[in-house]
């Protein structure tokens, strides 16, 4: 009897150790490595223990310095730097998926072991750096009030936050600290569920559109494809009336959007679905092609099917095009900025800075780390750098990058790490 | 068990099993509803019949353990059909995790007439002897 129990123990750990076929393929750039998928009984799962910084600083490349521009916030997400200097950072925690099985027990918990335990703030915070000596001495709550802010933009004397239910619209004088009037919602947003809440933002290189990416309600259609409608898109809202059109779809979940400034062509990082194995699907960067469909949830990488979609759709399947660059499997790519006006220079002159969240299904960590993609022509040319790292040391987690923001105005780029509740800076050495 | 007690072990270990053998054997219908019509909901009951089946499960097959240590008659081939029953079960349970068709697909359905077969036969089994022997 033991024996016997022993044996089928064994059975399902074995085969959930068949998932740990981290075989460190080479998955970053136009055109990634795919393996067979590989389903497992138990989906091997890793989470990085939280320890925090303990006074010590992620790491730059040589000839940059670091240093913790603002501490103690509430879960920060994404930023924006305003034309006078002025940093806002939105903070806060969305989602109100039902648990629908078993398993949504049971990974939320797991999940939550890799999470900071502070409750997200709802709130817009301004950052003010007047000295320039790279810490922000003035820090006030801008917003307040709001329902998991996550995406941000300016456009002509107006700020917009994209909430998880809706697009808002603030009026803004510059140099002003704190915002009371209520806003104006240019359009609600799709929100039922939100097995993916985050709502990515971004303004047109000309001011009239603003972008929204809107993620998927589900890993690959297990909660039923009714409740993905309008959802694994990006929208185009027209900035003046609401109006909105899908710009693209199949794109499972856009986190950040941003514009090429030589191109002006709107980019996005994109997350890409589990429980394949350890080296699929990895998620990328992309240029948002009008009218593209990226595959979600049938196919991905293009054409590749998906097998637990049911029915399948072989029609659309035809249709679907590959992303352009790819970033990593379950790197949890959530932050997004070109460098523009010449970046840094040097190798850092032109492309785009990279937040990855960092991996917890997959037994080899993945991310936790900013990296850069080079760009040639408006086009991602070579491999990625590490920009910053360091965010895990012997196998725990010290922070977890998510918005990423290049501000020409002082040559330097925010890291915000909503683990350990920091906005990090990184310039060059004066 | 003493004897204050004893009158009700018969009808809460017939009320516990059937628990096991109604829901592990639910979830062959649903599975089967599920791969015949895509909607996903079915898979979802399934997964938490499975669970249910679990639970209930586990609580007889530790009565049916205690029977064996007691060395009554029968009482190891109800438990080596419950052990199983549970094992298939919890196997399913995990199959039953993954998203969309391979929730079930063959194996998963293949796991749930297992499983619900050794539940309905650890039953027949337990049902057949004298009761209270």
């Amino acid at each position: 009897m033991m024996r016997r129990l022993l044996c089928a123990s064994a059975l399902v750990l074995t085969l959930a150790a068949c998932g740990d076929g981290d075989r460190k393929l080479d998955q970053t750039g136009p055109t990634p490595t795919l393996p067979d998928q590989r389903q497992t009984l138990v989906p091997p799962m890793k989470i990085a223990t939280p320890v925090g910084w303990n006074g010590e600083k992620p790491t730059a490349p040589a000839g940059f310095t670091v240093t913790a521009f603002a501490g103690d916030l509430k879960i920060p997400r994404q930023m924006l730097v305003l034309p006078n200097g002025d940093v806002l950072v939105a903070e806060g925690s969305g989602g109100k998926a039902p648990k629908l099985r078993p398993k949504d027990l049971i990974a939320g918990v797991i999940k939550a072991k890799g999470k900071s335990k502070v409750k997200g703030g709802n709130r817009i915070t301004l950052l003010r750096d007047a000295n320039g000596d790279g810490v922000a001495e003035l820090k006030t709550t801008f917003i307040e009030n709001l329902d998991a802010p996550y995406g941000l933009a300016f456009v002509d004397g107006s700020i917009y936050v994209a909430e998880q239910g809706g697009l808002r619209r603030f009026p803004y004088a510059e140099g002003q600290t704190k915002i009371t009037d209520p806003g104006w919602t240019v359009t609600p947003l799709p929100s039922e569920v939100n097995h993916h809440w985050t709502k990515a933002l971004a303004a047109s290189a000309d001011g009239t559109k603003l972008y929204v990416g809107i993620g998927s309600n589900s890993n690959v259609g297990e909660r039923g494809m009714a409740i993905e409608q309008d959802r694994a898109v990006v929208w185009e809202v027209d900035r003046l009336t609401g109006a909105h059109r899908t710009l693209a779809s199949g794109i499972r979940n856009p986190t950040a959007l941003a514009i090429e400034p030589r191109t002006g062509q709107l980019w996005s990082v994109v997350n890409e679905r589990d429980e394949l194995g350890a080296e699929l699907v990895p998620d990328y960067l992309t240029s948002v092609r009008d009218g593209a469909f990226y595959g979600w949830p049938y196919s991905y990488w293009g054409k590749t099917v998906d097998p637990r979609v049911r029915p399948q759709n072989p029609d659309l399947v035809k249709t679907a095009i590959a992303p352009d660059y790819a970033l990593g499997s379950h790197v949890a790519a959530l932050g997004l900025s070109f460098a523009v006006d010449g970046g840094f220079g040097g190798s850092f002159a032109e492309g785009a800075f990279v937040g990855q969240h960092g991996s917890w299904n997959r037994k080899q960590l993945a991310g936790y780390k900013v990296v850069w993609i080079p760009f040639v022509g408006g086009r991602p040319a070579g491999q990625p750098v590490d920009f910053l790292s360091g965010f895990i040391k012997d196998g725990k987690a010290r922070g977890r990058p998510v918005g990423v923001v290049f501000d020409p105005r002082s040559r330097s780029v925010l890291v915000a790490d909503d683990l350990s509740n920091t906005v990090w800076r990184v310039a060059p050495v004066r | 068990m003493t004897p204050r007690l004893a009158p009700m072990e018969a009808p809460l270990r017939a009320i516990l099993l059937a628990f096991p053998i109604a829901l592990f054997t639910t979830a062959v219908v649903t599975d089967l509803a599920y791969l015949g019509t895509a909607q996903i909901q079915w898979t979802n009951f399934s997964a938490w019949l499975i669970t249910g089946g679990l639970v209930f499960g586990g609580i007889v097959g530790l009565w049916a353990i205690i029977d064996v240590i007691r060395r009554r008659a029968g009482a190891l081939v109800y438990l080596l059909l419950l052990a199983a029953m549970w094992v298939f079960g919890l196997i399913n349970a995990f199959q039953h995790s993954r998203d969309g068709w391979s929730s079930v697909g063959a194996v998963g359905l293949i796991l749930s007439l297992l499983t619900a077969g050794l539940a309905l036969a650890a039953g027949w089994v337990r049902h057949s002897r004298p009761e209270g022997h």
